[in-house]
């Protein structure tokens, strides 16, 4: 039996490319789609001499919501599974400052994603089969000083997974909440994380690829987080607010 | 970040940038001088600049394979275990080896690597046909045998000095089968093993596990391993069903950092009896998986944390062939008379050499582990002497130890090597902790 393309958005993100590597090592066919998606035809001679997978690129911005219909519909073949990696961080700092900025993060986080993944999910729930794969983040669990115009759009993101999944459990179409708390990639590569608390993208990949296989709903990685989650959620405010992590 | 090379030792923390393009490689390079670092797998401190090592992870994409002559264009940072998994199936295999598929092409390159075959077929050079190497002045440069022609040989060995390999063009070998055919023979004393050795030169592959505790008559014991690529013929059915691929096995790995102090003498000694005996049960002609022949060690993931947090060091020498003889023999008195030998010493013989700075010489090398103490560090001292007595010299892939002095001593060409890197310009830009200390 062949297996079932995955499309890859935000492709030439670190944990996107672990992804699309592990699916195609599997033998999944590959859509990888960014913007300046010229950049990804290194990606694509790779993948193909590596796994023996066809692969195709698309240009794809996620802020460019009015492209969203047409990009689904002029990839050239509904894919199977479709995982989101696009994100962006910016600096706390300068996103307090510059409210355009801190618009941009909102958006990209959270409306690109969302828009996406809507056209998307009808597609699939018409044909009755597909998964989707949300990568949002545990900043998305609590709003923190340090990170909140990031983290307030993440977790739009992971609620507007729940909500996409409770809607569409009834059509077959299956959606995963992927929860990293720290990963090593170019968006934390100025940042000292603490090593037993930072995963590497292909953990991320890994993790991903088996939860598609058995269809969990939520996951952490490093499975830590969740428990670090669970505590943080439940700092009551009083004493939240006046912490500084 | 706390960063140290394969043995654990020396451990510095160290300033790490990871880049994603040719345009942050330049930059890195203005924020002073830095080395290149591959996987990690050089033993010692080659890989690792304080305030600037740059890690090769991010260039890792196969970039192209001609199907008819095997030439397989990589970026530096692709492992060799990614090469083997990609291309064996289609029935090629690199041409050139170590005994661990977890290193870079870029680490290979640097390291000049040479495998079991190399008394046939020379070290990895001999399979590059042209590198991309970054200068000092941030330009990219072409190198091959006929093109930059110095610069290439003296990037090849050079250990990340010259600049930084960012493509690489190997020539893969065409194989029918993943499997490989090992004849083991056993040899009483050193003599009879290099004996063996002379004997199979036409032998496609060979080494050998030799015992450096064991002395008098034994002195010297190995258990020679040589071995042939398998042919369809010599596969049963089962094999060549999937001549090309072999059943996954898992790999094991090592949990925890035991305790300093496991491997002593008694229990190196306990398990050198049991590794000959098991080899003498060996005896003979059978066929050896491709991974389980050429990457024993790599089944066992982090097995360097059995040596403890201390670390270990590595000795390996090279002996040219005609004092050969005499030096292994004093070596190994040496080693055995203060009781420190390791699980694993190895041996095998050297053919022809080309390049200005590559370890190999026509002759014998001799491998071992020490775990690092005040004690096997007089004891590496005393090697050294022997050595350079011998008219030998040292792996800088292996060492994490040896003084500027001692390299003098052993490799009239390492000066060259530091003047050539002054013509290059190369000395400003490209720094180890090892070429500090060794003074290149
Ligand atoms: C279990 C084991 C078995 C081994 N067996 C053998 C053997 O049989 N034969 C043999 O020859 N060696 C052997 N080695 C040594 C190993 O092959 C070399 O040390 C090799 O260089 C490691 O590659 P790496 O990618 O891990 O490089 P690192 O250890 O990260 O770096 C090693 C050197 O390569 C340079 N380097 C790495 N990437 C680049 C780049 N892109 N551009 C420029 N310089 C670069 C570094 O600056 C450094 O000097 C063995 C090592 C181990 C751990
Ligand atoms: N790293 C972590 O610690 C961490 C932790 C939790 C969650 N995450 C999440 O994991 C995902 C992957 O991130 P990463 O760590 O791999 O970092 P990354 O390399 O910065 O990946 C983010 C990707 O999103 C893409 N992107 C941003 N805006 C886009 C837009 N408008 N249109 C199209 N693509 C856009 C970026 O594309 P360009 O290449 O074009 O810039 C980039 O490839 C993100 O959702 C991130 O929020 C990361």
């Amino acid at each position: 039996m062949s297996k079932g393309v995955v499309l890859v958005l935000g492709a030439r993100s670190d944990i996107a490319r672990a992804v699309a590597l592990r699916f195609a090592a599997k033998g999944h066919p590959i859509q990888l789609a960014a913007r300046q998606s010229e950049s990804l035809s290194k990606d694509k001679t790779d993948i193909e001499l590596r796994h023996k997978v066809p692969v195709t690129v698309h240009e794809f911005d996620a802020l460019d919501v009015a492209s969203h219909a047409a990009f689904v519909d002029a990839l050239p073949e509904l894919p199977r599974i479709a995982v989101s990696a696009i994100g962006f961080m910016g600096a706390q700092a300068e996103n307090e400052t510059d409210v355009e900025l801190a618009i941009r993060v909102m958006r990209s986080n959270y409306e690109g994603p969302a828009s996406i993944f809507s056209h998307l999910a009808t597609r699939f729930a018409g044909r009755g089969s597909g998964t989707l794969v949300g990568i949002s983040s545990v900043a998305g669990e609590r709003g923190r000083a340090t990170n909140y115009i990031y983290g307030s759009a993440k977790a739009g993101f992971t609620a507007f997974l729940s909500g996409l999944r409770n809607r569409l459990a009834e059509d077959d179409v299956h959606v995963l909440t992927v929860l990293p708390g720290f990963v090593a990639t170019r968006m934390t590569e100025d940042m000292d994380l603490p090593e037993r608390l930072t995963a590497k993208p292909e953990e991320v990949a890994d993790a991903i690829v088996k939860a598609v296989a058995a269809k969990r709903n939520v996951i952490h990685v490093r499975r830590i987080w969740w428990l670090i989650m669970l505590i943080i959620r439940n700092i009551p405010e009083r004493i939240f607010k006046r912490m500084k992590i | 970040m706390r960063l140290s090379g394969w043995g654990n030792f020396p451990v510095h923390t160290a300033e790490v940038s990871a880049p994603d393009g040719e345009a942050a490689l330049v930059s890195a390079l203005q924020k002073g001088p830095l080395i290149a670092r591959g996987n990690g797998r050089a033993y010692g401190d080659s890989a690792v600049n304080r305030l600037n090592t740059v890690q090769m992870r991010r260039f890792d994409r196969m970039l192209s394979f001609d199907a008819d002559s095997g030439l397989l264009v990589a970026e530096a940072g692709v492992l060799l275990g990614d090469v083997i998994e990609a291309f064996l199936p289609l029935g090629w295999f690199p041409a050139v080896t170590p005994g661990t598929k977890f290193v870079t092409l870029g680490g290979m390159v640097a390291a000049d690597v040479h495998g079991k075959n190399h008394h046939k077929v020379g070290s990895f050079r001999s399979c590059v046909s042209w590198l991309d190497l970054m200068g000092a002045d941030g330009q990219v440069r072409r190198c091959a045998p006929d093109r930059h022609a110095e610069l290439f040989d003296w990037t090849l060995g050079g250990m990340g000095l010259t600049g930084i390999v960012l493509r690489v063009a190997i020539r893969l070998t065409p194989v029918e089968t993943a499997w490989i055919r090992q004849e083991t023979r056993i040899a009483a004393n050193l003599d009879a093993a290099m004996d063996l050795f002379e004997a199979s030169h036409d032998a496609t592959y060979s080494v050998a596990w030799i015992d450096c505790l064991s002395g008098g008559a034994q002195r010297g014991r190995s258990i020679v391993m040589l071995g042939e690529h398998a042919t369809l013929a010599d596969l049963d059915r089962k094999q060549a069903r999937a001549p090309l691929s072999v059943p996954r096995k898992r790999p094991k790995s090592v949990p925890l950092t035991p305790p300093a102090g496991l491997l002593n003498g008694l229990t190196v000694r306990a398990f050198n009896a049991l590794y000959y005996r098991n080899g003498q049960r060996n005896a003979g002609t059978r066929l050896v998986d491709w991974d389980s022949y050429f990457y024993p060690l790599d089944a066992i993931l982090g097995w360097n944390r059995i040596y403890g947090r201390k670390g270990f060091m590595q000795f390996q020498c090279a002996l040219p062939l005609e004092r050969s003889r005499e030096g292994l023999t004093a070596l190994l008195k040496a080693i055995s008379a203060a009781g420190a030998g390791s699980f694993l010493a190895v041996l095998k013989r050297f053919g022809p050499q080309d390049g200005r700075f590559s370890f190999p010489v026509p002759g014998y090398t001799l491998a071992l582990d020490f775990p690092v103490t005040a004690r096997t560090r007089r004891l590496m001292e005393r090697l050294d002497g022997i050595t350079i007595a011998h008219g030998g010299r040292f792996y800088l892939a292996k060492d994490s130890r040896m003084s500027a002095e001692t390299l003098r001593l052993s490799d009239p060409r390492a000066e060259a090597f530091a003047q050539a890197r002054k013509d290059f310009a190369a000395r400003e830009s490209f720094a180890s902790l090892q070429s500090e200390r060794l003074a290149i």
